[in-house]
């Protein structure tokens, strides 16, 4: 077990260093110029356009920047900018080209949104979308189960954005049927945490729903077949339980690493539903930084979401050894 | 279909009537021949399990597939009933039928399935749940996929012991530990947490086992329980079964398509083809004395070590299609001695399940006339 962790955690450092290296080079491949974006790019005098170049380090090589990045990120570093220092402890993601404050400080600032986003949809997405599915698979060929596969297809042909924006306009805007997203803290309101979240929620849990009731659907229709389930019920035990016990543990093993994948995504970053609900969360943060070519931000974010995605990962591997006694952890 | 003439009915309805007389007190309900042979099994002791006249249809889009037509049988506690046929013959299908477990929404059952005097066709699911498992189990042809792999074996019987019992956990794993040691499994305490990974093949026939008989069925259906197990391990999981029987005084339903098998294990042998009897009796009678062309095909087809340099008899040609079975008897289109037989009467008429001697409780379902003498003089000699 040890050993196998201290194997993946290696295998998952080399990947985030992949992707800041790729980051890094493609924000330099891309016709960005921060420097111009700050000073502005009308009437930007040659002079003060180097200064703030310099002030942001971008006049260094290339290499030497990625190598004070990661110098910054394992041991700290220090930045002078106009003669001011600033100690920039380890982990430092670096101040942020837009409006200088420490990137660390931005991505706490926004995580707690975006886990709350999450949590709640994956819960929904999880629970519903199995729970339909199964019921789908042991009713497999009636119309109730035709009519529910093809709706979950039609739901799933529609662009996610197009969905949650209508609901947005419709449901909350023009018939303030439900309440609008908005941001609080759970430790300031509980009540009012939920109330902003509930919109978004449903929203992109249920979208979401929709590939799960088709997964786990498929996967209950092969584990339902097996021969151990015919024999479970020669047991004698209940249809609920063969269903539900027998049938749904192994059905989940391929559905757990969808999931494990999809919340790594959707923590990296739930965009549309972030934007559409106004939730000042990492999706945002990113489309910011983005637009700012702001630099130290975008490797930040991207820095999280690598580790967001090897981590799910990690621990998808781990409860796939929980739940099949067959796999071994070595 | 050809009635039997007005003697026949006669003979066999004395004869019923006089070695069974619940059967006769159930009243002046006309009753076929098939269904009354199918009541008494061929040593004449009262059955535990009657199957009778059973049906098991399952409508597809490609049209019904009649997987059993007109199926009895019968098995009294203590002995063992081999049914013999090739794949898709029925064998299975008709036990599956006696457990219940058809989605009844994909299949449609008729006849009667009695066990102990109680109807199955028909029940409520709910009150065969009471009964699966419990007065009727089931050992599976293959251990390997017919045991959950996330479950461990010894919370997997268990598990079959707790559904019909309303007891504690720890009474439920003492009684799977007896019935570990009964199956042969050293060291049952360490084995109960063991996943059935861990097993090896005849261990896992042997847990099933286990499952199979932790409530101390009345009746046990062994679909197949050695066809996935070395030879050497088949043996030891027969003499099990044979102990076990012995032990418990159960009826057993061994579904087989090796007639070795059937030869160790069998009391009375009912051979299916297409979904039908073509011949039923004590296995003395059908191993010994076959009166059914394929029977004896079956019988040929064994590969012997005398003739170790012939090359095997197979049966030609393929078992019939179930959405289409031929007209007339099943067989006809594979039967080596239908040129025997007057007329066309094998393609066109469905010969009836009679005695092959008049009367007596060894019936075939062949039209040949001198079938006794085929066999001694042509089949016998070939089967060396």
């Amino acid at each position: 077990m040890l050993y196998f962790l201290g194997r993946r955690i290696i295998s998952a450092l080399s990947v985030v260093f992949v992707t800041l290296v790729a980051t890094f080079a493609l924000f330099f491949v891309a016709p960005t110029d921060p420097a111009g974006a700050i000073c502005g790019a009308r009437n930007c005098p040659p002079d003060r356009l180097a200064e703030i170049r310099a002030g942001l380090g971008l006049d260094e090589p290339k290499v030497k920047q990625f190598t004070s990045y990661l110098e910054g990120l394992v041991a700290g570093r220090t930045y002078v900018n106009g003669g001011v220092e600033r100690d920039c402890a380890a982990p430092c993601l670096g101040y942020s080209f837009k409006n200088d404050r420490p990137v660390l400080d931005m991505l706490k600032e926004r995580l707690p949104v975006t886990i709350s986003l999450v949590a709640g949809a994956a819960v929904i997405m999880l629970t519903v979308g199995v729970t339909i599915g199964s019921m789908a698979a042991k009713r497999r060929g009636t119309a109730g189960d035709r009519a529910l596969v093809t709706s979950t297809l039609i739901v799933s042909s529609i662009p996610y954005y197009i969905v949650a924006l209508m609901i947005s306009l419709y449901l909350t805007i023009f018939y303030p049927i439900l309440p609008r997203g908005q941001w609080t803290s759970p430790f300031d309101s509980p009540g009012k945490w939920i109330a902003g979240f509930v919109t978004p929620w449903l929203v992109l849990g249920l979208v979401n729903t929709t590939q799960y009731v088709r997964y786990s659907r498929g996967s209950m229709v092969e584990s339902l077949s097996e021969d151990y389930i015919r024999t479970a019920r020669a047991k004698g035990l209940s249809d609920r339980v063969v269903t539900y016990k027998h049938a749904l543990r192994t059905a989940l093993i391929p559905v757990i690493t969808i999931f494990g994948l999809d919340v790594a995504g959707m923590l990296a970053g739930a965009i549309f539903t972030e934007r559409i609900f106004d939730l000042p969360g990492l999706g945002q943060l990113v489309l910011q930084s983005l637009v700012n070519y702001d630099l130290p931000v975008i490797m930040g974010t991207v820095l999280i979401s690598s580790i967001f995605l090897v981590a799910a990962n990690l621990v998808v591997d781990i409860v796939y050894s929980l739940i099949d006694p067959r796999v071994r952890l070595s | 279909m050809t009635e039997p003439t007005p003697d026949d009915r006669k003979d066999a309805m004395s004869e019923t009537a006089a070695e069974q007389p619940a059967e006769a007190k159930r009243g002046p309900e006309v009753a076929t021949r098939e269904r009354r042979q199918g009541a008494l099994s061929p040593s004449g002791e009262t059955p535990y399990l009657v199957v009778e006249d059973l049906t098991v249809k399952f409508p597809t889009a490609d049209g019904v597939v009649s997987a059993v037509n007109g199926l009895s049988y019968s098995v009294p506690l203590g002995r063992t009933l081999a049914i013999v046929g090739e794949s898709g013959s029925g064998k299975s299908v008709s036990s599956m039928a006696v457990m219940g477990l058809h989605d009844p929404r994909r299949s449609k059952i008729t006849g009667s399935i009695r066990l102990g005097g109680d109807e199955l066709v028909g029940m409520p699911e709910a009150d065969l749940m009471k009964v699966r498992g419990d007065a009727v189990s089931m050992v599976f042809q293959d251990p390997q996929s017919s045991l959950h792999p996330l479950y461990t074996v010894g919370k997997q019987i268990a598990e079959a012991y707790l559904v019909h019992h309303k007891v504690s956990k720890e009474v439920a794993k003492k009684r799977t530990l007896e019935m570990l040691d009964l199956v042969g499994i050293p060291n049952p305490a360490r084995r109960f947490n063991q996943y059935p990974h861990e097993f090896s093949g005849g261990m896992r026939q042997r847990a099933m086992i286990a499952m199979g008989l932790v409530n101390d069925p009345k009746l046990v259906i062994a679909d197949e329980p050695t066809t996935a197990l070395d030879v050497t391990v088949q043996a030891q999981i027969l003499d099990l079964l044979n102990n076990l029987q012995k032990e418990f005084g159960s009826a057993i339903v061994l579904i087989t398509h090796d007639l070795g098998v059937v030869a160790e294990m069998a009391d009375d042998v009912l051979v299916m083809y297409a979904g039908r009897c073509v011949e039923y009796g004590t296995a003395e009678d059908v191993l010994a004395n076959p009166r059914m062309p394929y029977t004896w095909g079956l019988l040929e087809s064994i590969p012997t070590v005398s003739a170790a340099n012939e090359r095997l008899r197979p049966i030609k040609g393929l078992p019939p299609s179930l959405l289409n079975l031929p007209s007339g008897c099943s067989f006809n289109p594979r039967c080596p001695y239908k040129d025997r037989v007057k007329g066309e009467r094998c393609t066109t008429d469905l010969p009836e399940l009679l005695p092959v001697d008049g009367a007596g409780l060894h019936t075939s379902r062949c039209h040949l006339p001198d079938k006794a003498s085929i066999y001694e003089t042509e089949v016998l000699p070939r089967l060396g």
